[in-house]
């Protein structure tokens, strides 16, 4: 808590330094400004992968809202910014409803659309004065004096400069900030999670909007004046490429990019004129140019080159696990029935019926191509069934999404491991617990979380305790070889505490002890009730493990069993080894 | 309040410009496929066309020369860096050598007041090699980057030649002659000359371009490539070749609009801008994916446009640009997730 009361002391103070320029503080001010809306940014496009060009239009629904209430209704400027801040939430409601669903580049090019449109919007609308806008608003004031100096407005915008950064740090170090971290390339994983997607999205686009807003809303006071030029789609690029300048990942990026991007832009304003003649819109070209050469030269932003990316959150110790919840009473755990599915003209899977009870350990095998994966996706709400039925303990789960499965206590790794590359190892199985925290995105914010937070990671460090990984807890996720992150997707598993555990091909890539451990660690974990099928190629070792197994091919089942039935198969050796000619 | 001849001559407008919007969405679908890269400056290849077109018309040199002498130039420092010095006879011919002939042609033949027909290919004969060069200096560079970082670098490139537009071109705005002053009366529908080429050349335009995909050898190789990258590299198709290609394809057709729009409305340096993402909205409703779908939804995009600017001028632009909105809801409903990226 010291050291961000120093920094806001230091940006209280620093503007009335005798000597300082104003000038330099009314930069600062537009510097403050525009890096809360890069910090949204950040959040949703470094973060949570999706990029938006109509950030400064949202920024003008802050900033007409706080116009209209202080100015056009009379209302004091305080009541300007719960306006400001429902405005443009609940313009990016509206816009996520009907986007959100639409991804990458989609989503991108409505963005882009949404810009023109609102801009076009504001200059219109009689009630925004058009294009000369709204002018002569009141400053803010406090306790009767009025807030007209710069340096005194440079308080307000430090305040929110700071509070914001406060609170986006707090949210991304949460469960919501791992769903988050998920959305960009974790998006299959985390939905097996129990993460809702749509909702993760409409979080992150909503809560970037409330941060555009309230810079509108300081936007406004500062100026005193609204008009629909800052809010156009120019504007929004230009915070984009503040964003990714500074580098889209990192929070302390959002300010070193607006700080540049800034500084840069009164540079040629004062400069180019000179050297151009008047009328050029010379930094348009410098900064098109520069986005184009920084995405060649420095994808990442400028940040992590400058400070070596400490990136790795600090998150709660604690020691206590959250409690196992009560087992399904349900003996049967996973009930298959007739499950089929095509690919055009291919049958991937066709008539397949099993079943899993409480504490087996199922295994199911089958040569290349026989529908094993896709069985998987079936069973989990990866992928849907074209007809069949999927009971999970004793619940009709035909068609539920892969949310809905994790939420009836089903867990699952993946053939090729899908770990979030943002996250370190123990947040990436922190993930698995998601739905076993029960924090809103406000009370990360406001640090409410910090008790949940600790019993997650308490929960997490056990699960990579049980897969023999707690030692790399703290290390980036994709630097693990791929059979530690198959462990790892195992762990993930664990701490959502499954009544059913599905594991895609887990044996593959680790080694003869490793394959031990992990062997005992199945026979442990069925012993305490719970349901485990896998997939496996490794014969020995699911010979070895399984109670039963199913062997698949060409999408049917060929054959059911003990393992030392399905030795003596005839239709399984023909499957492997071809018929005797 | 409207009648019949108004309502047609809101839908000749609106077919019309549609028609413009629908090259331009096959100019973009063609690059997406190609590329992955959505070319948000076709936009600005559409205006400075357009007002080379209209300055030849007084006999000036191209103003658009500068931009792309530099350009080339550009393009050749950029690609030697990339292929440290490889192969820089062709590089140099393609960047620095046809510019110079295309430049010292367009200074001998401008003041000469040569004719409509040779006035509107010289324009586009200087626009349209912009497109490759700028895909040599921005998206070559970035073959494995994602759609998103491609359009990001595409509002870079767009942002930059807008000012370099008004460097070249001044803020005012110019209006092309048009290719026939000739006035038909069916009934109550007045058809003007300039419509009837319009759709001439699009149709035109439309047809070359099917045959060139079905017929030729570069098609099929393009298609391919849209197709499916990888398997298109595995049989010899070089990615690079079909992105050059597909750009120059684009530059032309870009040119091509920018020619048929100059006559109809009066075009500034930046105007183009809107005019391409009227072409953007249509290839999205598309999908990015349909040519057929693509010209369809230019067609109502321009009739949308036409009709609003009748009814509520000052939310025309709103308007246009919410017709995307139902269909991305539609779309939306219809598939969980559309767009997942490759």
């Amino acid at each position: 808590m010291t050291r961000p009361m120093l920094i806001l002391i230091a940006l209280i103070l620093l503007p009335w330094l005798p000597g300082m320029p104003l000038f330099w503080v009314s930069l600062a001010n537009q510097i403050g400004i525009s890096a809360i809306v890069a910090m949204g940014l950040v959040v949703l496009t470094g973060i949570a992968g999706m990029t938006s060009f109509v950030q400064a239009g949202l920024m003008g629904f802050g900033a007409y809202a706080a116009a209209l209430v202080a100015q056009s209704w009379g209302l004091s400027p305080w009541l300007g910014l719960p306006a400001a801040l429902l405005a443009s939430g609940l313009a990016a409601v509206l816009m996520g409803a009907v986007t959100l669903r639409l991804s990458g580049h989609y989503l991108a090019l409505s963005t882009i659309a949404w810009g023109v449109s609102l801009y076009f919007l504001f200059v219109n609308l009689d009630i925004l004065g058009r294009n000369d806008g709204l002018s002569g608003l009141p400053p803010l004031s406090v306790a009767g004096y009025r807030l007209i100096d710069v340096r005194a407005s440079a308080m307000v915008i430090g305040v929110s400069l700071l509070l914001s950064f406060i609170a986006t740090r707090n949210l991304l170090n949460s469960r919501w900030g791992r769903a988050l971290h998920a959305l960009q390339g974790g998006e299959v994983a985390a939905a097996s999670a129990g993460v809702n997607l749509g909702q993760a999205r409409l979080l992150a686009f909503v809560y970037a909007a409330l941060l555009a807003g309230l810079a509108g809303w300081l936007f406004a006071h500062l100026q005193r004046a609204v008009s629909p030029n800052p809010f156009g789609l120019v504007a929004g690029i230009q915070y984009l490429l503040m964003a990714v300048l500074g580098g889209a990942g990192f929070l302390p990026g959002a300010l070193l990019g607006a700080a540049i991007v800034v500084l840069v832009n009164n540079w040629l304003q004062d400069l180019l004129p000179l050297l151009l003649g008047a009328g050029v819109n010379a930094e348009t070209v410098v900064f098109g140019a520069g986005l184009v050469v920084l995405l060649q030269a420095a994808p990442t932003g400028l940040w992590p080159l400058l400070a070596r990316a400490s990136a790795m959150a600090h998150h709660p110790q604690g020691r206590t696990a959250l409690p196992a919840p009560s087992a399904p009473n349900a003996t049967e755990l996973l009930q298959a029935t007739r499950l089929h599915r095509r690919f055009g003209g291919l049958v991937a899977v066709a008539d397949l019926s099993l079943s899993l009870h409480k504490g087996e350990i199922l295994g199911l095998i089958g040569p290349n191509g026989a529908g094993k994966s896709t069985s998987f996706n079936l069973l989990s709400g990866v992928d849907h069934p074209d007809s069949g039925r999927v009971m999970l303990a004793g619940t009709d789960a035909t068609g539920l999404a892969a949310p809905e499965m994790a939420k009836l206590g089903l867990a699952r790794s993946f053939q090729h491991a899908r770990l979030v590359a943002g996250l370190s190892v123990i947040e990436n199985v922190a993930l698995g617990a998601h739905l076993r925290g029960t924090a809103s995105p406000l009370q990360a914010i406001l640090r409410r979380d910090r008790a949940e937070e600790a019993a997650l990671f308490a929960t997490a460090a056990r699960a990579l305790d049980r897969v023999g990984l707690l030692a790399e807890a703290d290390r980036p996720a994709t630097s693990l070889a791929l059979g530690q992150q198959r462990l790892v997707e195992i762990a993930r598993a664990l701490a959502a505490s499954p009544a059913v555990l599905l594991l895609d091909e887990p044996a593959a890539g680790l080694r003869h002890a490793e394959k031990q451990a992990l062997a005992a660690l199945l026979r442990q974990l069925a012993a305490s009730g719970m349901g485990v099928l896998l997939v496996e190629h490794d014969m020995e070792f699911v010979m070895s493990l399984a109670h039963r197994l199913v062997v698949l091919d060409f999408g049917t089942v060929i054959a059911a069993g003990t393992p030392a039935e399905i030795r003596q198969s005839p239709a399984v050796i023909e499957a492997y080894l071809g018929a005797a000619a | 309040m409207m009648d019949l001849s108004i309502l047609l001559a809101l839908l000749q407008d609106g077919v019309v410009s549609g028609a413009v919007y629908g090259l331009l969405a096959l100019a973009l679908v063609l690059v997406f496929a190609v590329t992955r890269v959505i070319l948000i400056p076709v936009g600005e290849l559409v205006s400075f066309t357009a007002l080379t077109y209209a300055g030849l018309e007084d006999g000036q040199i191209p103003e658009a020369l500068p931009l792309l002498l530099a350009l080339g130039a550009l393009a050749f420092l950029r690609g030697a860096l990339q292929d440290r010095g490889r192969s820089l006879g062709s590089l140099a011919l393609q960047t620095l050598v046809l510019p110079a002939a295309i430049a010292g042609c367009a200074v001998l033949i401008a003041p000469l007041h040569a004719g409509i027909a040779v006035q509107a290919g010289l324009a586009i004969a200087v626009v349209a090699p912009m497109a490759p060069l700028l895909y040599r200096i921005a998206f070559r560079p970035l073959p494995e980057a994602s759609v998103l970082v491609k359009l990001i670098a595409a509002v870079g490139v767009h942002l930059a030649l807008t000012g370099l537009g008004l460097l070249c071109f001044g803020p005012e705005g110019a209006r092309g002659p048009a290719f026939s002053d000739a006035v038909l009366t069916l009934g109550p529908m007045i058809l003007t000359g300039q419509a009837v080429w319009v759709i001439f050349c699009t149709t035109a335009a439309m047809a070359a371009l099917w045959a060139f995909f079905r017929l030729s050898l570069a098609g099929a190789a393009l298609r391919a490539t849209a197709i499916n990258r990888r398997g298109a590299r595995l049989v010899g198709i070089s990615p690079d070749r079909s992105g050059l290609l597909a750009f120059w394809l684009a530059g032309l057709i870009a040119g091509l609009s920018g020619v048929l729009i100059a006559p109809l409305t009066t075009v500034y340096y930046d105007g183009g801008f809107l005019i391409g993402l009227k072409g953007f909205v249509a290839a999205i409703i598309a999908g990015l994916g349909s040519y057929p779908l693509a010209i369809a939804a230019a067609l109502v995009v321009g009739v949308v446009e036409s009709l609003s600017a009748f009814w509520a001028s000052d939310f025309k632009e709103v308007i246009v640009f919410s017709v995307i909105i139902p269909v991305l809801l539609w779309r939306s409903l219809r598939h969980c997730a559309v767009g997942e990226e490759e």
